[in-house]
C-alpha cells in the first residue's frame, strides 16, 4: 500500500488527461514531445507502435518503436512527464499480448499488426 | 553547526522538475518540533538548541524525563536531539520549529541510522573483490585473501578490515538539495536518498 503522504505528493504530478489511459500496446501513436532549443520551445513528433506499458502511477512508462531509415528505434516515455504534450492514436492494433518484444525480431510484412475495430452496440 | 529539524522518513518516489526530467525524491515528515532546552556557553560550555519531536503517551514517559519536561515547562516529546548553533539568542524554550525553516533549492545535510545488515562479509562490508568464481577456486569465492605478513610481525595489524556487523550506525549524507517544502502537511522533499529505514528518525541540518 502506498503511504498516503507519498500519494499526496505524487498526485500533484499526475496528469489527469484521460486520453493517456486509452492507448494500448499494438496501437500506432504520435507522441508530441516538447523540445527546448535555447530558449525556444517546439513540438517534436515521434510516431511508432506502442510495444508495452510498464509500471504504474507516476512511474508508468510506455515504449514506442519505429523503423527510422531502416533501423529500429525505440523510445521510452514516462506517461506523466510534463514535456509530453499529448499522445495521439493514429491506428488501433489488435494484439494478443501486453509486451510486443517479438516485433524486434520481425521486419517488413511480418511486423504488421492487425487493426482493432470497436463496434458500437 | 547549524539549525535543523527532526523528522521521520516516509519513503521515496519520483516527481518531475520544470524541464520534465524525473527526479528521485525522499519524502520526510519533519516537525513541528518544539525547543525543549537551550545550551549556553556560560552554563554548559557549548551552545546548542535541544529539539523535541514526536508525540508520546504520558504513560510512556519515565519519571526522570517527566521531571525534565516539567522543569522546562514543555509537553513531553518522543525524541530529543541537540543541534549545535553559534548563537542561541534567537531561540527560546517552547518555540516551535517547522519545515518553513528550509526553502526550495537549499542545500542540507541529512543524518539517520542506516539500515542494519547484520553480520556481513568483507565483499559487502568493505567492497573487497573476493576470489575467483571458477578456475579451480575452492571455498575462497568471497574470502578476504591474505590478512597480513608472516612471523614478522607475527600478528594481524590493528584496524584490518574484516567481516562483522554492518549498518545500524549513524550516517550523514551531505549536500543534498531540498526539492520542495510542504508547510501545510509538514513534508519536506529531498532530492536523492537518505540514510535509514522508513519511519526512522532523521535529522535535517542546514549545510554550514
Amino acid at each position: 500500500m502506498i503511504d498516503p503522504r507519498i500519494a499526496l505528493i505524487e498526485k500533484r504530478f499526475l496528469k489527469t488527461d484521460e486520453s493517456l489511459s486509452e492507448f494500448r500496446p499494438g496501437d500506432t501513436v504520435k507522441v508530441h514531445v516538447k523540445v527546448k532549443e535555447g530558449n525556444r520551445e517546439r513540438i517534436q513528433i515521434f510516431e511508432g507502435v506502442v510495444i508495452g506499458r510498464q509500471h504504474g502511477g507516476i512511474r508508468e512508462n510506455f515504449i514506442v518503436r519505429k523503423i527510422s531509415a531502416g533501423i529500429g528505434v525505440e523510445r521510452i516515455f514516462p506517461v506523466h512527464c510534463p514535456s509530453i504534450e499529448k499522445v495521439e492514436i493514429v491506428r488501433k492494433g489488435k494484439v494478443r499480448r501486453a509486451k510486443l518484444y517479438y516485433l524486434r525480431e520481425l521486419s517488413g510484412k511480418a511486423a504488421r499488426i492487425k487493426e482493432r475495430r470497436e463496434y458500437n452496440r | 553547526m547549524s539549525m535543523g529539524i527532526l523528522g521521520r522518513k516516509v519513503g521515496m518516489t519520483q516527481v518531475f522538475d520544470e524541464e520534465g526530467k524525473a527526479v528521485p525524491i525522499t519524502v520526510i515528515e519533519a516537525g513541528p518540533c518544539s525547543i525543549v532546552g537551550i545550551r549556553t556557553p556560560e552554563k554548559n560550555s557549548y551552545s546548542a538548541v535541544q529539539l523535541g519531536f514526536g508525540e508520546i503517551r504520558p504513560v510512556k514517559v519515565n519519571k526522570p524525563m517527566k521531571g525534565y519536561f516539567e522543569k522546562q515547562g514543555t509537553a513531553p516529546r518522543r525524541w530529543l536531539r541537540e543541534f549545535r548553533v553559534e548563537n542561541t539568542s534567537d531561540y527560546q524554550v517552547g518555540q516551535e520549529i517547522t519545515v518553513s525553516l528550509f526553502q526550495n533549492g537549499e542545500i542540507v545535510d541529512v543524518t539517520g541510522i542506516s539500515k542494519g545488515k547484520g553480520t556481513a562479509g568483507v565483499m559487502k562490508r568493505h567492497g573487497f573483490g573476493g576470489g575467483p568464481a571458477s578456475h579451480g577456486a575452492s571455498v575462497t569465492h568471497r574470502h578476504p585473501g591474505s590478512i597480513g605478513c608472516s612471523s614478522y610481525p607475527g600478528r594481524v595489524v590493528k584496524g584490518r578490515r574484516m567481516a562483522g556487523h554492518m549498518g545500524s550506525e549513524r550516517v550523514t549524507t551531505k549536500n543534498l538539495k531540498v526539492f520542495a517544502v510542504d508547510e501545510e502537511n509538514n513534508l519536506i522533499l529531498i532530492k536523492g536518498s537518505v540514510p535509514g529505514a522508513r519511519d526512522s528518525l532523521i535529522m535535517i541540518r542546514k549545510t554550514a
